[in-house]
């Protein structure tokens, strides 16, 4: 896969070397510093982070607008776009403006359903879904056009990403789905949190199968548990989301002041077990108000430093 | 079918309250078949308002009528001769009996009586559920007939979307997942590669988005 | 048996309480009636299945109604025996009546008596002041 934008992601990812992005909340308010400081928590440990988008419906600042601030302190967003609150009008747009101040990853979800969120009263967009805004940055990027068919005043050179969830039902199309964004043009993916590395394993070996390892970038995404109760939430309340009994076990073995930290060593025993995985490419980290953490399970991953790019 | 749901009876009073002589309108169609705005609802409602009037002392005539339906000239010709005798009609056809009926009698008041919900089916006498939108462009070729823009609640084209769990949705666990149900139906008919199949944006321009729609068949037209 | 039960309570018989429509027992109301009871088969020894279950969902829709509306739901009741217990049929006729003479008599009776009364009032005076009557 060559280059094709001047995402520092990417340029990580083609050199063949380990890529670590992780994720941050935009604050439910405007103050800037919300974002500032997490940044500031986790910039010399990762590559790229993520600006969710609304998450879970829940209003907050916008990603666009958290992502530029990342900009703004020399570092490498990702901005996370869902398709609930947009129209294809919007969508472009929102793109434009990204790669106005040189935003080059995004991100391409569907988004949670806003009954979820705050405004569960509100109409939703859907416009399009999650692979056709897959398809619609490539258009942009590559063709240089909108989808109306004009031609678009310095085009937008973003490498395109997409979530993809292993562990989802029905699990027989998880494979397939991935193909599908494959087809669609997503450059790279950050899965879902894992804990069921065997089930994991299982999915990327069925996709390297299908031959899909050599035209995506693979980062598997992980989040460190805090508690025993926490680990049964996931397992039982969240759904898509796989958390074995030995998992829970585990962490619910160890008494309760010791359980972040056996979350934490779990997590990073992962990695360390995801490393040595065909396929694999980086790794996504949702420590989620939790950010303070992630320098730690880097370092003690082994991937401290971070490669310096151009 | 459309399936609509009743109105409260409190919020029809309020609408009818000051007016003397009501007709209550009601339809022979989808709404008798969804048990809203039927001859036995309009029984029921007509004499319900009649003891709620006379219980506050007004004297107010309540009379009972049921077209064939309410979306076509002929049938809301039926009465023409007996409009004037009223200062309202509540209508218990569907919205868009409601408006054919306030268009056709323009000096009359016309009021809805029932909630128009969607166009669905009967899954069993009273269960009814959505199954279509009138998107305008159909794809049920493509989804072995099962339809991502009505039954999806994120109405995805490549789905399912994260939420999926157990062939649920992830708003409602009772609420089914299209996308699950499509890919069941797609390996039922052997179809299950088609899965793959990207589907292109939605030409939503024959949706509501495109603004009120007609149907023009010049074929048939005089 | 011979049991006695309040000369209030004025039958109507149907084949299957399922027959009982609530059009019936709204109807009943408004034409005066100041209470109804249904009276069907105890619940799974409905000849026809579930016709009592059916008038048991109607009796609640008209309570409902008669809630609303200011006539009283209460007034309207469902209860299940089954055809050999006199008794009990005594016992549930001696509770309507007794439910229906603390709730008093239907208000719409008062309204209709009190309507035709202004109405007459209004005849009488116009007859007074030599207008006729049209």
């Amino acid at each position: 896969m060559s280059e094709k934008t001047p995402s520092k992601l990417e340029k990580i990812l083609k050199s063949g070397q380990m890529a670590v992005t992780s994720e941050c909340g935009p604050p439910r308010g405007s103050n800037p510093d919300a974002v500032t400081e997490k940044a500031n928590l986790i910039k010399d440990h990762v590559d790229a982070i993520n600006i969710t988008d609304n998450q879970t419906s829940m209003t907050r600042m916008c990603s666009l607008a958290a992502c530029i601030r990342l900009k703004l302190m020399g570092l490498e967003p990702v901005l996370q776009m869902v398709t609930r609150d947009r129209n294809r009008i919007a969508i472009q747009s929102d793109i434009l403006g990204a790669a106005s101040f040189d935003i080059h990853n995004i991100l391409c979800l569907s988004g949670d359903h806003q009954n979820f969120g705050d405004c569960a009263r509100g109409q939703n967009v859907y416009d399009i879904d999650s692979m056709q805004l897959i398809q619609t940055v490539r258009h942009m990027r590559d063709e240089g056009k909108f989808l109306g068919g004009d031609d678009i005043e310095r085009p937008p050179r973003m490498f395109v990403g997409a979530a993809a969830n292993p562990f989802a039902d029905p699990y027989e199309i998880r494979v397939p789905r991935l193909a599908k964004k494959v087809a669609a043009g997503v450059e790279f993916i950050q899965t879902q949190c894992i804990y069921n590395l065997d089930k994991f394993e299982t999915w990327i070996k069925e996709a390297g199968d299908r031959g899909l390892l050599d035209k995506v970038y693979i980062l598997a995404g992980l989040t460190p548990l805090k508690s025993a109760g926490m680990a049964k939430y996931m397992k039982n309340r969240v759904p898509g989301m796989d958390v074995p009994d030995e998992v829970v076990k585990r962490i619910a073995g160890v008494p309760k002041e010791k359980q972040a930290e056996e979350g934490i060593n779990i997590c990073v025993e992962s990695i360390q077990r995801l490393k040595e995985v065909e396929g694999i490419r980086g790794f996504h980290v949702m420590a989620i108000e939790w950010e303070e953490k992630v320098p730690e399970i880097v370092e003690r991953s082994g991937l401290y430093p971070r490669p310096q790019v151009d | 079918m459309i399936v609509a749901d009743k109105k409260p009876i409190e919020e029809i009073i309020e609408e009818v309250t000051g007016k003397e002589r009501i007709l209550i309108l009601g339809c022979n169609e989808c709404v008798t078949v969804c048990e809203a705005g039927g001859k036995k609802e309009v029984g029921i409602l007509a004499s319900a308002l009649r003891m709620y009037f006379l219980n506050q002392g007004r004297e107010v005539r309540i009379d009972e009528k049921t077209l064939e339906r309410q979306c076509d000239h002929e049938y809301l010709d039926e009465i023409r001769d007996i409009v004037d005798d009223y200062d309202a009609i509540v209508s218990i056809a569907c919205g868009v009996g409601v408006q054919f009926t306030a268009e056709q009698y323009h000096a009359t008041p016309v009021y809805p009586g029932v909630n128009t919900c969607f166009m669905g089916v009967t899954e069993r006498r009273g269960l009814w559920t959505e199954r279509c939108q009138g998107c305008g462009q159909c794809l049920l070729a493509r989804t072995g007939g099962i339809c991502p823009v009505s039954r999806c609640a994120k109405r995805i084209l490549n789905g399912p979307c994260g939420g999926s769990t157990k062939g649920k949705c992830e708003i409602n666990p009772e609420l089914d997942c299209a996308w699950q149900l499509i890919i069941d139906r797609l390996k039922a008919v052997g179809r299950f590669d088609d899965y793959e199949q990207l589907l292109p944006i939605k030409d939503w321009s024959t949706d509501r988005a495109g603004g009120p729609r007609k149907v023009v068949r010049e074929d048939v037209q005089e | 048996m011979r049991l006695q039960y309040p000369s209030s309570v004025k039958i109507v018989r149907v084949p299957c309480t399922g027959k009982v429509d609530i059009q019936h027992l709204l109807r009943a109301f408004e034409k005066g009636a100041d209470g109804a009871y249904v009276l069907g088969c105890m619940e799974g020894d409905c000849h026809f299945n579930s016709g009592n279950f059916r008038a048991r969902k109607r009796v609640e829709q008209a309570q409902r109604i008669l809630e609303t509306i200011g006539v009283g739901g209460e007034r309207v009741q469902m209860y299940n025996l089954s055809s050999s217990e006199a008794p009990l049929f005594v016992k549930i006729a001696n509770e309507m009546h007794d439910r229906i003479l603390a709730l008093g008599p239907n208000p719409l009776k008062q309204k209709k008596r009190e309507m035709a009364l202004s109405n007459n009032q209004e005849m009488g005076v116009a007859a007074a002041c030599g207008s006729g009557v049209s």
